[in-house]
């Protein structure tokens, strides 16, 4: 029999002390220990048995089987009595992986003191190494519930995990979509403004080219709307082509498009650029049997020309000088000049007549 | 209700009748998309209704189809994880019958918002055990009769279980159990399984 906690002397019902048999001992802290005054391990628990499995405890040093690190500095059962009721941090020597707690309490007969130990976070790994079960645990431990909790926590992340990747890429799909013209598979005109926005702000210089399709809508009159359609998928190929890795192409308006010429600010590299584009575009465009006939008119202007550019501002210089290629007999390019700017000419093409 | 409810549902149909089937039931129960998200949250009578069209489109009484992903939801692998989380509730079978009062609590800890109805779980020394379901969430009573069938398979114990009705706000669970240990139960370790 062993004596729990002396009671106070001469105590009221309920304050005498209370003999424990060590069998129930086992099931109430499967993990607690009886020291003798010297350090002997008189009785372990079953789980903390397990756990040595094949190598006995009992008669046995405690300190040689266990090391305390909280308290530090311990190594009597005498100083170890002396922190009865607080709270220990101690491991096994034998696996000193498992972070163990306990509290220890002095026996009511004599010097032996009762030392029960509980795993703490430390229970998950304990139970993967030394395959413990339910049984392992007394009925009131909460080993089980720690463990449930923690797959079904795990269950849920993994599903919350698998939601955040479904949901980003749909945005990526939706926001790709809010962007492309899906004739061509260009961009459109929502993705131009996004793309000048960065070139502005980086401060990367750019070329801002206008181009519209001459003679599509005869084109379109004459040979059918499969056709057009045909057609503003051979120019957008067209103009892919012309350009280079960093420069963007889109389809802004029916026959428009906008290009970004990144980095390019020099205007007999600009022209060549647009005389290559009317070139390839005046190409006939075979369709159904027949050849589709079109040309381009391009207005370009340059950021480099404005103290602060602006997207409206430049699209609107671009429209003039696009405006001029038109009027001056389509297939042909016109760059804005710094002197055409500085001196109003291309506001006055603008409020001037009919496109 | 979570859409981790009707993917299920989803699941069990697909796994069961085909996936020709659960297109036609989900076309008749007005479904759009595809899959459901687990964990969004979508309208509480959509469940009833895939139920509906789903009993019609099988011919099976709604009763049974649910009654019958109640075990699919324990027997099919690709369900290991919630049979692993229910077989947390006891080390046997009667343990387990004991622990379901336990279960809207369990169910809410692994996720917040997901209620289920109270169960109380009658249990005399020996003879027939009932259990009763409060009512709120329709059909969850069926299921939970399924899904102890396939728990007592899992546990080994040979038991007969019935659904035995619904009152206005509750159904009774009837459980008699013949053999504990009447086949070799399936394998639970405590130990939390390595994610592949």
């Amino acid at each position: 029999m062993i004596g729990a906690v002396p009671a106070e002397a001469g105590g009221a019902p309920g304050t005498e002390p209370v003999s424990l048999d060590p069998a129930i001992l086992d099931r109430l802290m499967p993990m607690h220990l009886l020291l003798g005054g010297g350090g002997r391990i008189l009785h372990a628990g079953p789980t903390l048995r397990r756990l040595v499995a094949g190598a006995s405890l009992v008669r046995t040093a405690f300190f040689d089987r266990f090391e305390l690190l909280l308290p530090a500095g311990v190594t009597t059962v005498s100083v170890l009595r002396t922190h009865a009721g607080g709270r220990l941090k101690l491991r096994m020597q034998h696996d000193p992986d498992i972070a163990l707690r306990g509290i220890v309490v002095p026996v009511a007969s004599g010097a032996e003191v009762l030392l029960n130990l509980s795993f703490g976070i430390s229970v998950i790994e304990a139970v993967r190494r030394y395959n413990l079960t339910n049984d392992d645990f007394a009925a009131t431990d909460l080993a089980t519930e720690m463990h449930y909790l923690i797959e079904a926590k795990s269950a849920v992340l993994g599903e919350s995990r698998r939601l955040n990747d479904r949901l980003r890429r749909a945005r990526a799909a939706a926001e790709e979509q809010a962007f492309t013209d899906a004739l061509t598979g260009l961009a459109n005109r929502r993705a131009l403004d996004g793309v000048v926005d960065d070139l502005i702000l980086g401060g990367r210089p750019f070329a801002l080219m206008r181009i519209d399709l001459d003679y599509f809508k005869a084109v379109n009159d004459r040979m059918g709307h499969a056709a057009g359609d045909h057609v503003l998928r051979a120019a957008a190929g067209v103009l892919r082509d012309c350009l280079r890795e960093g420069d963007t192409v889109t389809r802004v308006g029916g026959d428009e498009f906008v290009i970004l010429l990144r980095d390019r600010t020099d205007a007999p590299g600009i022209d060549a650029i647009a005389a290559r584009i009317i070139d390839r575009l005046s190409q006939p465009i075979p369709y159904d049997g027949a050849e589709c006939r079109i040309s381009a008119s391009i207005g370009t202007t340059i950021s480099t020309y404005y103290p602060a550019p602006r997207a409206d501002r430049m699209l609107r210089d671009a429209d003039a000088a696009l405006y001029l290629s038109k009027q001056n007999g389509r297939a042909r390019a016109t760059l804005v000049s710094p002197r055409m700017l500085a001196d109003g000419a291309l506001d006055q093409v603008l409020s001037g007549g009919p496109r | 209700m979570y859409g981790l409810v009707n993917r299920a549902l989803q699941r069990f149909i697909c796994s069961s009748y085909g996936d020709a089937a659960w297109a036609e039931i989900a076309q008749a129960s007005g479904l759009r998309h595809e899959a459901f998200e687990p964990l969004l949250l979508y309208p509480d009578d959509l469940t009833g209704t895939i139920v509906a069209a789903a009993a019609e489109r099988l011919r099976q009484a709604p009763d049974e189809l649910l009654e019958d992903l109640g075990t699919f939801l324990v027997s099919h692998p690709s369900y290991e994880a919630a049979r692993r989380l229910l077989r947390f509730g006891g080390s046997d079978f009667v343990e387990l019958l004991q622990s379901l009062d336990d279960l809207p609590d369990r169910a809410r800890l692994a996720l917040p918002g997901l209620d289920f109805p109270r169960i109380s779980v009658d249990m005399p020394r020996s003879g027939r055990i009932v259990l009763v379901c409060g009512q709120g969430l329709p059909g969850f009573s069926r299921v939970l009769t399924g899904l102890l069938r396939g728990l007592a398979d899992d546990y080994g114990t040979l038991a007969m279980i019935d659904h035995a009705g619904s009152g206005c706000d509750e159904a009774r669970i009837t459980v008699d159990i013949h053999n504990t240990s009447f086949a070799r139960a399936r394998r639970f370790d405590l130990a939390i399984p390595v994610m592949p």
